[in-house]
């Protein structure tokens, strides 16, 4: 096994772990802004990581220079995208998930929000 | 190593399954947007994988690059649509 090899395993499987955890904040986190926040930086981190280790294993050719290229594209487009449809949310009220504090005689519980 | 990126492209398939639950039975629209940008970023690394297991990359790259202009401009579209409509409620 080349040492290429193991370095595009290292990225793609540290890409697929960053996967793995946005979609799990997509389906368990308890509003759409706190999904968001873990969708948009995790699948960014996790496309970049992917490409990059998908671009080492095939090593230097013009397929590699797209890759780069798709990546810069991705890390630029996710962002942009992730903001658009945040304020979108936010202009049209959707409603933000606030965790209350309830104080009763001194001891302090932490409720969960709405 | 075909073995093992068939394994991560298996792994990502799931992955795209837990999301397409937020996409069909997300409270509101934005949800479902949000579901649907997550799948579309899948899909663009599970091509890829694609290529390198057919060994055909060079087909499925350009593939990839469209899919991940068209994931972008339909984003920013259905923001841009959503921000003009007022209320999401359902």
């Amino acid at each position: 096994m080349l040492i290429k090899d193991v370095i595009a395993i290292v990225f793609v499987l540290t890409g697929f772990f960053f996967f793995t955890t946005a979609t799990l904040g997509l389906l368990r986190f308890p509003d759409f802004f706190a999904r968001l926040h873990a969708t948009g930086k995790g699948d960014t981190l996790a496309v970049l990581l992917s490409l990059t280790g998908l671009a080492v294993y095939h090593g230097f050719s013009l397929t590699s220079v797209k890759i780069v290229f798709i990546a810069v594209f991705m890390f630029l487009a996710q962002p942009t995208a992730t903001h658009a449809i945040s304020r979108a949310a936010f202009r049209c009220g959707e409603e933000i998930w606030t965790c209350e504090l309830v104080i009763e005689d001194g001891a302090l519980e932490q409720g969960g929000g709405k | 190593m075909a073995d093992f990126f068939l394994i991560i492209g298996v792994g990502m398939c799931v992955l795209v399954l837990f999301c397409l639950y937020r996409a069909t039975c997300g409270p509101g629209v934005l949800n479902r947007a949000a579901g649907i940008s997550a799948i579309g970023t899948k899909t663009l690394i599970l091509l890829l994988l694609m290529g390198v297991i057919y060994g055909r990359v060079e087909m499925f790259i350009d593939i990839s690059m469209v899919y991940a202009l068209l994931n972008f401009i339909g984003c920013l579209v259905l923001a841009k649509y959503l921000e003009g409509s007022g209320e999401v409620s359902c």
